[in-house]
């Protein structure tokens, strides 16, 4: 007789989703699924406007990382256009993204992550959180808001938002950077630099001491995808895609508007997520991942040093090739949070930063557009085509975390199979599973949270339907 | 430093999520002396500096359920901590306050009855409409007393 679990929604993600896990007589999970049962529709809504307003529309789909959005938007626009962003404007697009990826790293690590790390997947589930980690190390809690702060601080005092920049733009950047707004900045660096170490230290030490969960955990190999420069370096910005085979050989590379040449996608019955995959390997071989465990598996080095000593030191745990394992991606994680801060000091030490020449001007020479870049949970494409007035007549926007689909559903299923019993349903196991899914960070609708929408209810179904077991979490 | 801080959040596209923001907006361009209003997407954990300073925080939102046209209640520091997602609740935010940065401030939740939530693009529905018209009206009054006091649920 075969089982459901269902987890609904997980906690600590963004969104509304629910788990199923299908249980076989012995109690051992045969499938499992991440359901995501909303539908958003912004592309259709966003059918009929005119393409340069996307880059000030498109950050209300999400507010934990609207910078990307918006970058990708103007990116489209960029290409609609044909023109070639300023320097300046390029610098500035670098340093809000770049404190966005900090920002974003930083609550998934200290916020959503360590206080399963630094608390016990097995602890009060009641004060497993930020809370609880603030009792427990409160220096620690203070030092994961204020790196958090320093992000929204870049944006804030670039564009005077918090959340939603408004300031990326066709051709550039709308804003420019002051010089004391550049020195302010450029002042909180050192203290952010140690928070990114001493980070590192934490899950490094974790790691050591716990080797043999770590390297088990959700364990799959896979192929990555990431954005690499001139020379393989990982860049967030710009650059070709690649795409690398498990042992670290490459798979492909291509220029972003060809993203459709390399990626398919497919509906599924169980969820609203589509499934993508690399299409030469088609749909049962192709599914790849994509986000801070891509890019770091995907590039060749890192352009800052310390950044690179802990890239090469990352993979070093596999002999050089590729790291395996969604719990690899809070290490990936952590050497990106230390690139941002590096990067940070690069860009507001280049000259050219507090440039006036912001943003180039031009006017639709084309009627579609690729835009791409890297957001927080992985590559982001928008492509946009428009008929002979600008207005837009198709929008396709394949974001990150649905090609991280498969790959979840992946680690839900070894995860699953590795700590459930369906005769024996533990918290402990159960947060396994959603740490699973937290590995990949994902952010799957957050563009309504109103009061009342974060319970969590499990259920535990048979074959006819029937409820065997429940436990409601939250209200 | 102003007494009062309101922070309306939500996403303005997005149908009647977009109440707290409409209710921020509309208590701003009466320029209360004392109040301090911000509009947020969401509460996020660094929002914990923002309440330093204020003796008390009035957070709104729309409610997907409970009474109409709109619930208020005192929170204390921690409650509901769930941190459920990448947001943060605003029990949740008062404790970071109090427990890491040392804030006294007292914290309030208007939370307005919303019912469309789900159509980007859509405007605030006439029913939410009715239901913010309503919440301005109480919270207006006991915002322009200036003492926070009063701002506590009868």
């Amino acid at each position: 007789m075969t089982k459901i679990v269902t987890i609904n929604p997980v906690t600590r993600i963004e969104g509304h989703a629910r788990i199923t896990l299908h249980l076989g007589d012995d109690g051992k999970a045969e499938k499992a699924y991440f359901h995501v049962n909303e539908f958003r529709g912004f592309e259709k809504f966003c059918e009929g406007r005119l393409y340069t307003e996307m880059p000030t529309i498109t950050p209300r789909i999400c507010g934990i990382c609207p910078t990307s959005h918006s970058m990708a938007s103007a990116k489209a626009c960029d290409a609609i256009q044909r023109i070639i962003p300023t320097d300046t404007g390029v610098l500035l697009r670098r340093l809000v993204q770049a404190a966005q990826m900090m920002s974003s790293h930083a609550l998934s690590f200290f916020h959503l992550s360590s206080p399963d790390l630094l608390l016990g997947f097995d602890s009060d589930v009641a004060s497993r959180n930020i809370l609880g980690l603030a009792a427990k190390d409160p220096g620690l809690a203070v030092k994961g808001i204020r790196l958090r702060k320093l992000g929204q601080e870049v944006s804030e005092r670039l564009t005077g938002k918090k959340i939603h920049v408004l300031g990326v733009v066709p051709g550039g950047m709308a804003f420019a950077l002051k010089e004391d707004d550049r020195v302010a900045l450029l002042e909180q660096l050192p203290e952010a630099l140690e928070t990114c170490k001493l980070a590192l230290d934490i899950l490094k030490r974790y790691i050591d001491a716990n080797r043999k969960m770590v390297d088990s955990f959700a364990m799959f190999e896979s192929p990555y995808l990431g954005t690499v420069g001139p020379d393989g370096e990982l860049d967030f910005y710009d650059g070709v895609l690649r795409w690398v085979n498990p042992d670290g050989s490459i798979l492909a590379e291509a220029a972003p508007s060809q993203y459709r040449d390399y990626i398919a996608e497919r509906s599924m019955d169980f969820t609203y997520l589509k499934y993508p995959y690399f299409k030469k390997l088609g749909f049962d071989k192709g599914f790849y991942q994509v986000g801070t465990l891509g890019r770091v598996n995907a590039a060749s080095k890192m352009s800052t040093p310390l950044a690179q000593a802990e890239f090469k030191a990352f993979r070093s745990l596999n002999s050089g090739n590729p790291v395996h394992g969604a719990f690899y991606h809070h290490y990936a994680r952590l050497i990106e949070m230390l690139y941002c801060v590096e990067e940070l000091r690069r860009l507001l030490e280049n000259p050219g930063i507090t440039g006036m020449d912001i943003q180039a001007r031009g006017h639709r020479n084309d009627t579609e557009g690729v835009g791409h870049t890297e957001a927080p949970r992985g590559t982001l494409f928008h492509h946009y085509r428009t008929d002979d007035t600008g207005s837009l007549t198709r929008v396709n926007l394949l974001i990150a975390t649905g090609q991280n689909n498969p790959a979840m559903n992946r680690a839900i299923f070894e995860v699953a199979r590795q700590y459930v019993d369906g005769n024996k349903i533990t918290e402990g196991a159960l947060n396994r599973v959603e740490h699973a899914i937290r590995c990949y960070d994902p952010c799957l609708s957050c563009s309504t949270h109103a009061i009342g929408r974060m319970p969590i209810d499990l259920q535990l179904l048979s074959p006819d339907g029937q409820v065997l077991d429940q436990a409601v979490r939250g209200s | 430093m102003d007494q009062i801080l309101l922070i309306g959040y939500g996403n303005p596209g997005r149908g009647d999520d977009g109440l707290g923001p409409a209710l921020a907006e509309r208590i701003s361009a009466l320029n209360l002396p004392g109040v301090r209003v911000d509009t947020e997407f969401q509460l996020n954990v660094e929002d914990a500096y923002a309440l330093l300073g204020h003796s008390v925080a009035v957070f709104v939102d729309a409610a997907v359920e409970g009474a109409e046209p709109f619930f208020y209640r005192e929170i204390g520091a921690g409650d509901e901590a769930s941190f459920g997602s990448h947001s943060v609740s605003p029990a949740g935010l008062l404790g970071l306050a109090h427990q890491l940065l040392g804030a006294k401030t007292r914290g309030f939740v208007l939370g307005i009855r919303g019912y469309e939530f789900d159509v980007f693009g859509a405007p605030i529905s006439t029913r939410a409409q009715a239901n913010l018209d309503a919440a301005i009206a109480f919270l207006e009054p006991r915002l322009r007393a200036g003492d926070p006091g009063v701002l506590a649920p009868a």
